[in-house]
């Protein structure tokens, strides 16, 4: 998975590859590793990290849906204290590149993880995961608000020093995502990640609700056209802010859809549900898919982050 | 599909399907899968793919192993056992021939005893099937072993003939009385401990059994384990799905993933009657997840 054609870069975090793992779908980071290179990986995105550990939702939670999954995890994990005390040196140890996600429940849970994440050190960046409840304002979902998504915004990066990437995650499928986007790179955003799966329910027979959260969120294939749509509504929007992509990216030819569309790097998630060793698999799928969509050598990365735009901007 | 490094980790491989027989009430599966053959342990399981690469199913179905042969004419195999009779699970009715995706061995297996202890190996159903190797391994460590077979009704039972060849005793219960002791493993149990002088039990089964079996094991003051196969979508930690309430050594309650820590829990440790909820005074439970 090394050399410089698969090198990206998101607003000056240099990647050596586009492909990363999603939040939540890696574990700790140990069970993911023996299955894959995690050093080989652009970028590992941790679990999101709450400041009080959360034992998370009543099983289950994970089920399949049709072409994709249907899960609702509660954001299990340590805690913050946990986190950094446990899994976040091991992987600087690994020398995984390593964006921490952080979900707060108030403003101020958002600025103390933002602080205390980005004073530990080996954080290459912070991922703000936008989809959690506001516990001040009767649950409401921050990222479903743009002024709301400016304000968690701007209460992480006021906490994070310079050099450390803040990455604001926004949710495929419902809010005004352009409204949402502006205003997450107004408060100080420097990537945009789409991102958090669309809202999702299912039934068994006897009509109850399939997971124990009763709803959830749909990820996989199913909702990739998603993410394709999303990335291309804010590509055309704010064609100088870098984005991530996720949604169902299973092969190589996934990764350059979402790069054609104007992702500079792309989440892996799902995927791994089903091949853990899926990175390295699609990292040589896409270097084969660079070789088939080059001119006279192989075409980079950079090459077609936002090309399907292009392409359109020659047809009309 | 790799190999990790290790030696000893899981693999992720395509198996063949060698047979596929009905034997008794159950259909026996046997995989080619030299990998996952040679590191088995009693315990362990394999997430399977089985639907083809194209379909629209997109996560594993984790089952125990039965047995595995690390060495035979085809490579080394594995077994599986599922339930048989009418209507076949489409993974039951895969014919000989057919390609399956497989990741394994998974999980914790049986911890064996160092010494030559007196065992109880109590299975319902075809869930007993995982706790014939492990009769093996107890056996060459010199252990007595005890099995108590226990189903609904006859066609349930798993694996009686092989438990007279490889147990000291056995004992078998149906609930409606169609063969053996009428009653459930948890009415047969604690007398069957008492006459054997039972040091450890180990147990496979719905966790309704399991919950009657860790506490007849309790009373009777032996260690338990139980193998609790939760749904487990993912099979190798990533997914955390299939979380169990497990007490841990200093007295907390945590959500543990059944793949990942499990499948193999202490029959003391597990909250049987939390089994489907977070219970409120579980580390990190929040208000309104209870």
């Amino acid at each position: 998975m090394t050399g410089a054609p698969l090198s990206t870069s998101l607003a000056g975090w240099e990647l050596p590859s586009p492909l990363m793992v999603a939040s939540g779908c890696a574990g700790s980071g140990r069970e993911l590793a023996a299955w894959c290179d995690l050093s080989a990986l652009g970028a590992l995105v941790t679990r999101s990290v709450t400041l009080d550990p959360r034992a998370g939702h009543a099983p289950p939670r994970v089920v399949e849906s049709p072409s994709g999954v249907l899960h609702s995890n509660g954001l299990q994990n340590p805690g913050l204290q946990g986190f950094l005390a446990t899994e976040l040196p091991w992987l600087v140890q690994q020398r995984v590149r390593t964006a921490v996600s952080i979900a707060g429940a108030t403003l101020g849970e958002y600025a103390e993880l933002g602080r205390r994440v980005a004073q530990a050190p080996g954080v290459a960046a912070v991922e703000v995961n936008l989809g959690c409840a506001d516990r001040e304002h009767h649950d409401r979902e921050f990222g479903a608000d743009p002024y709301l998504t400016g304000k968690v915004v701007a209460a992480v990066r006021r906490e994070v020093p310079r050099g450390v990437t803040v990455l604001a995650k926004l949710r495929i499928g419902d809010g005004p995502l352009g409204d949402l986007a502006r205003a997450a790179v107004d408060a100080g955003a420097e990537v945009l990640v789409v991102g958090n799966p669309p809202h999702g329910l299912s039934f068994d027979p006897a009509l109850r609700p399939l997971l124990g959260a009763v709803t959830g969120y749909v990820s996989g294939p199913a909702v990739q056209p998603m993410a394709l749509h999303a990335l291309w509504q804010l590509h055309r929007a704010l064609p100088d802010v870098p984005l991530v992509g996720g949604g169902g990216v299973r092969r190589g030819a996934d990764v350059v859809a979402m790069l054609a569309a104007g992702a500079s790097a792309v989440q892996i998630g799902t995927a791994l549900l089903t091949d853990p060793d899926a990175p390295g698999r699609i990292a040589t799928e896409l270097v084969d898919e660079l070789d088939r969509l080059g001119g006279s050598g192989p075409a980079r990365v950079p090459d077609l982050v936002g090309a399907a735009h292009r392409r359109e901007g020659d047809s009309q | 599909m790799s190999t990790p490094a290790a030696g000893n980790g899981p693999v992720h491989q395509l198996a063949e399907v060698l047979t596929s027989k009905q034997v008794g009430g159950h259909r026996h599966l046997t995989l080619v899968a030299p990998g996952v053959a040679e590191r088995f342990r009693p315990g362990t399981a394999v997430a399977l793919r089985h639907r083809g690469d194209a379909s629209a199913s997109v996560l594993r179905r984790t089952l125990p192993i039965f047995t595995a042969r690390p060495i035979g004419a085809y490579g080394g195999t594995i077994e599986l056992v599922l339930p048989g009779g009418d209507g076949l699970d489409d993974l039951a009715a895969l014919p000989a021939g057919s390609t399956l995706d497989l990741v394994g061995p998974l999980g914790r297996p049986f911890a064996l005893p160092k010494d030559p202890v007196a065992t109880t190996l109590v299975g319902d159903g075809v869930d007993a099937a995982p706790l014939f190797p492990l009769a093996a391994r107890l056996r060459e460590r010199g252990c007595e072993v005890h099995v108590l077979l226990a189903a609904a009704t006859e066609t349930g039972l798993f694996g009686v003939l092989e438990a007279r060849r490889a147990a000291k005793t056995v004992t078998v219960c149906t609930e409606d009385g169609s063969v053996g002791i009428r009653g459930s493993a948890g009415d047969v149990l604690p007398e069957l401990l008492a006459r054997t002088s039972t040091d450890v039990v180990y147990a496979a089964g719905p966790p309704a059994v399991l919950h009657r079996v860790a506490a007849a094991a309790e009373d009777h003051g032996a260690w338990s384990q139980a193998l609790v196969m939760v749904a487990m979508p993912c099979g190798t930690g990533l997914c955390g799905g299939c979380v169990v309430p497990v007490v841990g050594e200093d007295g907390l309650t945590r959500m543990v993933r059944g793949c990942a820590e499990g499948p193999v829990f202490r029959g003391d440790r597990v909250r049987w009657r939390d089994l489907a909820r977070v219970p409120g005074d579980a580390w990190g439970a929040q208000e309104g997840y209870r």
